[in-house]
């Protein structure tokens, strides 16, 4: 026992005497939670409209000023030529065109009218869908609105949203808990493998591969100072949470300690395991990018999983911040309970035990 | 003078060539990672669990839920009772629940004969998944107020993705965080290394210049970088089936710009840098920030804050990728797109000149 807690106060002490990783640890949450949540946004707002306009009536000008009036939708410029339309489009400054056929307003109660292009620019095929539809309801509202004009019966008020959990969809809750798990992800993916290969280029590790420390010792005493520091950057992060953006877990916070404190000690454990694999600081690096890259962009952080192919879901079974994604998010804005959750923690705890009996096995006494 | 030169590009080429796990590290990862999220990571939303909640299945009723159930974007989760929204929302088995009024048909029937009404359905959505509850209930407004007659007006026209792939938009962007972050993460130990270890000193003592020394170390890199772009556009290409419409050898002049602009990026990190796990912190975990937040990759340039679309204009990925956007996608030659490749350049001298001044201030 004491040997361990020699082997943890030399720990920190490096930490500490690190000047640069010290204040490392410190800053980087903290910045990356001030500047990053207001840029995390995927809304599609902003969406610039150019209307070819054949029909010159009274209803392409009220379709015009519906489009100019709705909040996702911008109209930029009005042409009646499609080619010059075109041309804005390819510039990028337009991502949808939309063109009135010409008697378009005389033959709309015949109903044989021609119909109404919408052409979208489609490389960001979110942007290209979600605009498209934008357009189709402002259209088809302005249209209901000219038939009925005398009845009070607006279909769109037939049709009333209710979004639970987040009611104004604050996009910056919804990102803050991917965010903090980026963090975690980072750091206690990053430091603890660097900590290892560190010794083993400086050559320190033979010094301990000589005395009587045993490999879980040694591993332990390597894991549990990014635990800490785990759990201490869950604190700072959800303060700067709460004071700057307002955001309170709805669910218990003692729920969001115990999967911190879980998935921490999953990735740390991990992160040791890569280490022990690779002998300098740059295979390391390389090996944990591959890896962290995966984490932050196939568990569900930044797009959904549902959208992804059969057999991308497939692999994300076996990526344990999937299950932390899903617990932070839903305590935090849901209020989900341990018991709801029990599944999720359960399958971190595995991966918890896996990876750290494998940090402690693969850790070779012998160089 | 040109001779040791080129001793040195060799010495510094065997270090590397010596040490062949990480060279097989080095080119299988970004291959690997793009490979992979080109085909796996979609920024669009589809298959979202919808449930529906109606006091009696009419006629009326069965329609919606036909029209929901053939829609592409949804996945009928099946009926539910209303009791139970709350807890299917909260398990997140379910995004969205339709809830019909309980006398549907016949208010339809009043609605069509212009009889005013009370709402006759609820969408109650999950609002902690943001991006799903948008996209779901726009979609759903869709289907529920657009009749047939409405939809058959529209012609719409997908232009330059017509099967709308996100790999097309993704794949520009995956190019542009993994080039920056795995050249910047190779050179960046290269000079810090050379301090950590003592041999810093052999070197300055040394009659050679330190600009030959500073590009004798990037040259091997540059050639190891080379090969990994070969093989990620070759891939992007045959296997993604991105198109590369604007010619491939612009796309590939840019590419090679931007691969030299990263390598001097992780020179310039290398000499300011006081270890090497500084040098590999600050080439992976700090710059991997800006790289994701602020180049337009997933979050898109327009939607940011004034004062960081600013910002954005240093970060030099945002530069490459709105460039081989607009390249592999649109079809716009290079010469379009020059604004970009004058800026990237820019970039990437500034860099070599400061990493330059800084190496000669370690000589005095």
């Amino acid at each position: 026992m004491r040997t361990f807690i020699v082997l943890l106060q030399k720990e920190f002490l490096q930490i500490r005497r690190n000047s640069f990783l010290s204040r490392f640890i410190v800053a980087y949450p903290v910045i990356i939670m001030l500047i990053a949540p207001p840029l995390m946004t995927m809304d599609v707002r902003n969406v610039n409209v150019a209307v070819v306009d054949l029909d010159r009536s009274t209803t392409s000008r009220r379709i015009m000023s519906h489009i100019n009036a709705s909040e996702c939708l911008s109209l930029v410029s009005t042409t009646s030529e499609f080619d010059a339309a075109m041309q804005v489009l390819e510039k990028g400054e337009v991502d949808i065109i939309v063109q009135i056929p010409d008697h378009f307003e005389r033959d709309m109660v015949v109903a044989t009218s021609e119909r109404i292009s919408i052409i979208a620019n489609a490389v960001n095929a979110n942007k290209g869908s979600m605009g498209t539809q934008y357009i189709v309801q402002t259209i088809a509202r302005t249209l209901s609105e000219l038939r009925n004009e005398k009845s009070s019966n607006q279909l769109s008020e037939l049709v009333t949203v209710q979004n639970r959990f987040n009611p104004t969809l604050n996009y910056r809750h919804y990102m803050i808990p991917a965010l903090m798990i980026i963090i975690f992800i980072l750091m206690c993916g990053f430091l603890p493998a660097l900590s290892i290969v560190g010794e083993k280029e400086t050559g320190t590790i033979e010094q301990i591969n000589v005395t009587p420390v045993s490999r879980l010792t040694f591993t332990l005493s390597k894991l549990i100072p990014y635990w800490i520091i785990g759990i201490f950057v869950l604190m700072v992060v959800m303060i700067v949470a709460h004071l700057v953006y307002g955001l309170i877990p709805a669910g218990s916070v003692g729920v969001i300690y115990f999967g911190t404190a879980l998935f921490v000690l999953t990735i740390s454990g991990f992160s040791l395991t890569i280490a022990n694999f690779s002998d300098t600081m740059q295979q390391t690096m390389f090996v944990m990018f591959f890896f962290i890259m995966i984490f932050i962009q196939m568990s569900g952080l930044l797009t959904p999983i549902d959208s992804m192919p059969e057999w991308a879901q497939k692999i994300t079974i076996i990526l344990p911040p999937r299950y932390f994604v899903d617990i932070l998010r839903s305590v935090y804005l849901k209020g989900a309970t341990l018991a709801e959750l029990w599944r999720n923690f359960a399958a971190l705890g595995i991966f918890a035990v896996i990876f750290n009996a494998l940090a402690a096995i693969t850790y070779k006494k012998q160089a | 003078m040109k001779n040791n030169f080129l001793s040195f590009v060799k010495k510094e080429s065997l270090h590397i060539l010596r040490d062949k796990r990480t060279m097989l590290i080095v080119m299988i990862v970004p291959v690997v990672l793009m490979v992979l999220f080109g085909f796996a990571i979609s920024t669009e939303v589809n298959n979202i669990n919808i449930a529906v909640s109606a006091p009696e299945r009419t006629d009326g009723v069965k329609d919606v839920v036909d029209r929901i159930a053939h829609n592409e974007y949804f996945s009928f989760y099946g009926y539910i009772d209303q009791e139970q929204i709350d807890k299917e929302l909260r398990s997140g088995k379910v995004s969205v629940v339709v809830v019909f009024a309980s006398d549907f048909d016949r208010r339809m029937e009043q609605i069509s004969a212009g009889v005013p009404s009370k709402p006759i359905i609820q969408l109650v959505v999950d609002g902690s998944n943001v991006n799903i509850a948008g996209a779901s209930t726009a979609y759903l407004q869709g289907i529920l107020l657009g009749t047939a007659s409405q939809q058959a007006m529209f012609e719409t026209r997908m232009l330059f993705n017509p099967q709308m792939k996100s790999a097309y938009n993704f794949v520009p962007g995956i190019m542009g965080l993994i080039f920056i972050l795995v050249c910047a993460m190779m050179t960046s130990v290269s000079i810090v290394r050379e301090k950590e270890v003592g041999t810093m000193e052999v070197l300055l003592v040394s009659p050679v210049r330190p600009v030959k020394i500073v590009f004798a170390k990037m040259i091997p890199y540059f050639v190891i970088s080379f090969v990994i772009l070969v093989m990620i556009l070759l891939l992007s290409h045959y296997l993604l089936d991105v198109p590369m419409s604007g010619g491939v050898w612009g796309i590939f002049s840019l590419s090679l710009l931007y691969l030299l602009l990263s390598l001097s990026l992780g020179l310039l990190v290398s000499t300011i840098a006081k270890t090497q796990v500084a040098a590999l912190l600050i080439s992976a975990m700090v710059m991997m920030i800006p790289v994701l937040l602020l180049s337009g990759m997933i979050f898109p340039i327009e939607n940011l804050p004034e004062i960081f679309q600013v910002l954005s204009t240093i970060v030099p990925a945002r530069w490459y990728i709105d460039a081989i956007r607009k390249m592999m996608i649109q079809g716009v030659p290079l010469m379009a797109v020059w604004k970009n490749s004058t800026i990237l350049l820019a970039m990437t001298i500034m860099f070599i000149v400061i990493s330059l001044k800084k190496f000669n201030d370690k000589l005095e």
